[in-house]
């Protein structure tokens, strides 16, 4: 079976070992999560995980159905990269120095589209939104003068398509 | 618990009481019309059982002896009657054994609640006596679990803990309570859980579906149905039989699916799986509509995927969306509650009889019952045989019993050869394969339905798992029948060494103690049966007794189970020797 990478969205409430039982469905089959985020979504009092997996669309589409199951779940989503938009952030933390002395560091910065957060006398923190191969393109560059911090955010995403949570809500209220 | 709000129901809260956390489960239960738990005392749940004992009026608490037997207790009282069943524990190893009957629960959807006490909450995470994670370890068995940590939460959440655990497919809940919110007093106040915004219990049946679904069953030439226990668990027995009769489909069931349907209707062809009859193993990949209702294509049921019913379209009745297209693709996937979808199926079905496809069920039978079937269940030669049991005890119980089987050899033969005329009559570990489940679960169908002729048959190995709880039957006088049958192996694996690991046994030979002398040691009536000759007057011996009655037979040490469905193989390369 051919594996492809899936962004699974996950609307739930918000609620205390629900990330325990989730992350459980995956442990189960055996299968990597390569990301995960857990923020508020767009419908207030409903929390969004978005997890990334490299697997086979049959086992995430099983998953998904695994995942919706749960009790405090009330819609698991699955898409491939070509349905969503999607980004991660990196932080890097540098020597202060190096943006002396080492001249292609500032093209580094500028070429990558990355913003200075902070510059203090010892390091400054650099900061990168992107795809993540842009992200591991500019990792790639630092490297050679030495990072001192490095940090990658989970995949952040949202569909192109409409996902129909709002309705699911609006139909249990009006039950 | 501000996020995940039941949904309300118009009517006002009653008035409330000042009461303990404690007493307030008490009347939780009370009110989700519990009468009887199992359990076992400890530190952190001591509170509750204080209440238990000022409440033991309105509901009993059986003492089990291991707190796995009151899960398998609560699991046979919840399959024999329907009701949710309640099992009780205390923190750390009193939660930790409730494990092994949270996960039989799980798998083979059984309606739990059970209650766990917890160190308080001032000392969660800091490793305290007796303090395990119990909903961190329960999580992956239980369909539900929750900690409580105020005793306000406590009625909320109970009420949530029963619609859960009975509602939609059924399963385990697991609510665990720290002592401090045992102790804590607040005013209380009940209301039922009707709902859950994030859970829909029952899909709705979809028209287009059904009506898909007919079409092909009315233009089918060789339709089979295969049931599980969703028709048991959804009481749609009748519609099942109404549907069975009036498009005269051969109809056989999985291990959970028997009893609801007689064994004795003419168009029930028996069991499928690895140890199933042997026409509605091969025909599976002879008919040409599959009609699945309440079952989820097992493994033991469908043996290799790749050559399972593969020329079939296949028709799929389930209440659990996540099952669909789970083992065995679909073509009509028909979701909902299984009476409701049966009901709108069956004005839309062609009376048929398919004659020709039901004699070859008869054929395949004829020849499955000369190379099995006769030595099984009227031998010959000198050992006595599991199957020539069973069959003592359908003679001796009507038909009427219910039977619980733990997990082996006994329990395959017993679900072959069993007679019923009654659902929810045969109540076994499925899914999960638990060894030991028998005795305590026969405890809580006898305590479930005292009616009932409770016939537990089990096999030496699997009773030494739990034999404990014999206890109970002695202290609460619980009238079940015990039938050992002792083949002094641990025959199913012995089996499977003998045909796939050359005959190296190697653990599975069992020496084993006075099985009745430990019965008299409990004051349980036993007898054992070595010859042939007494098998018939013990039996009938044992189902007149109005009290416990511990029957041992010593059977054939090295009986192979057939038909069988080498693990990996097709059903259709069933194997009858």
């Amino acid at each position: 079976m051919e594996k492809k990478w899936f962004t699974i969205s996950v609307y739930s409430e918000n609620n205390i070992g629900l990330l325990n039982r989730i992350s459980g469905i995956f442990l189960k089959r055996h299968i990597n999560i390569e990301s995960l985020n857990v923020s508020k979504s767009e419908i207030e009092n409903v929390s969004k995980f978005t997890i990334v997996v490299f697997a086979p669309e049959e086992w995430v589409r099983k998953i998904a159905g695994q995942i919706e199951k749960q009790i405090e779940v009330i819609k698991a989503f699955y898409h491939t990269d070509d349905e969503t938009i999607f980004q991660e952030s990196a932080l890097f933390k540098i020597a202060s120095d190096l943006l002396f002395d080492e001249r292609q560091i500032q093209n580094i910065i500028k070429e990558s589209n990355s913003q200075i957060v902070t510059v203090a006398r010892d390091f400054f923190v650099l900061s990168k939104t992107g795809r993540r191969h842009e992200i591991d393109e500019m990792h790639d560059a630092l490297e050679p003068y030495g990072i001192m911090q490095f940090v990658r955010s989970g995949r952040i995403a949202v569909t192109k398509a409409t996902m129909p949570i709002t309705n699911i809500l609006e139909e249990f209220q009006n039950q | 618990m501000e996020t995940l709000k039941a949904q309300k129901t118009a009517k006002k809260k009653e008035t409330s009481i000042r009461i303990s956390g404690a007493e307030a489960i008490i009347h939780c239960l009370l009110a989700e019309g519990v009468d009887l738990i199992y359990g076992y005392p400890g530190g952190a749940i001591m509170p509750v059982y204080d209440e238990l004992y000022k409440f033991q009026d309105k509901l009993t608490h059986i003492l089990t002896r291991h707190e796995q037997g009151a899960t398998h207790a609560a699991q046979g009282y919840a399959r024999v009657n329907g009701k949710v069943g309640v099992a009780m524990a205390t923190s750390g190893p009193g939660a930790t054994n409730l494990v092994t009957g949270l996960a039989d629960a799980q798998i083979d959807s059984t309606p739990l609640v059970c209650i766990t006490g917890q160190v308080p909450r001032h000392l969660l995470g800091s490793d305290a006596f007796q303090e395990t994670d119990i909903v961190g370890i329960s999580t992956p068995v239980t369909k539900w679990n929750y900690q409580i940590t105020k005793a306000s939460e406590i009625p909320e959440i109970m009420a949530k803990a029963f619609y859960i655990a009975r509602s939609g497919r059924p399963g385990p809940v697991l609510v665990d309570i720290t002592k401090n919110a045992q102790f804590d007093e607040f005013d209380f106040a009940y209301e039922k859980c009707t709902g859950v915004r994030s859970y829909k219990p029952v899909p709705k049946p979809d028209v287009n579906a059904i009506e898909a679904a007919a079409k092909l069953i009315n233009n089918a030439k060789k339709p089979y149905i295969v049931f599980g226990q969703g028709v048991i668990l959804g009481e749609a027995e009748e519609e099942l039989k109404a549907l069975v009769e009036k498009a005269g489909i051969p109809a056989a069931w999985t291990i959970l699916g028997l009893s609801a349907m007689d064994t004795d209707h003419p168009l029930n062809v028996g069991m499928v799986g690895m140890h199933g009859n042997y026409g509605p193993n091969v025909l599976t990949n002879e008919c040409d509509v599959l009609v699945a209702i309440g079952m989820r294509f097992d493994d033991r049921v469908t043996g290799s995927l790749d050559t399972y019913a593969k020329q079939a379209k296949v028709i799929h009745f389930e209440i659990d969306p996540a099952e669909i297209n789970k083992n065995v693709k679909a073509d009509v996937a028909v979701l909902g509650d299984s009476k409701q979808t049966l009901e709108l199926l069956l004005p839309l079905i062609h009376k048929k009889e398919h004659k020709a496809w039901r004699a070859e069920f008869e054929e395949k039978y004829k020849i499955e019952y000369e190379t099995v079937i006769k030595k099984d269940i009227s031998p010959t030669k000198d050992g006595l045989t599991m199957g020539e049991v069973i069959e003592q005890i359908n003679i001796a119980s009507e038909h009427k019993a219910v039977m619980v089987t733990d997990v082996g050899q006994h329990q395959m033969i017993a679900c072959r050869y069993a007679k019923f005329k009654q659902s929810k009559s045969n109540i076994t570990s499925g899914g999960l394969g638990t060894m030991g489940f028998a005795l305590p679960a026969a405890i809580g169908a006898k305590m479930g339905a005292m009616e009932r002729e409770v016939v537990a048959i089990i096999g030496d190995g699997g009773y030494q798992m739990t034999i404990q709880e014999l206890g109970v039957i002695f202290q609460h006088n619980v009238p079940v029948k015990i039938v050992v049958l002792n083949n002094e192996h641990l025959g199913m694996v012995r089996q499977w060494q003998e045909l796939f690991f050359e005959s190296r046994y190697a653990s599975t030979v069992m020496t084993n103690p006075d099985f009745v002398k430990i019965a008299e040691g409990y004051h349980i009536k036993s007898r054992r049966v070595v010859e042939r000759s007494e098998l018939e007057d013990a039996v009938q011996e044992m189902i007149a007794s109005k009290d416990p009655y511990f029957l041992e037979v010593r059977v054939e040490k090295e009986d192979n189970v057939f038909p069988m469905i080498p693990s990996g193989a097709s059903v259709s390369d069933i194997r009858l020797k």
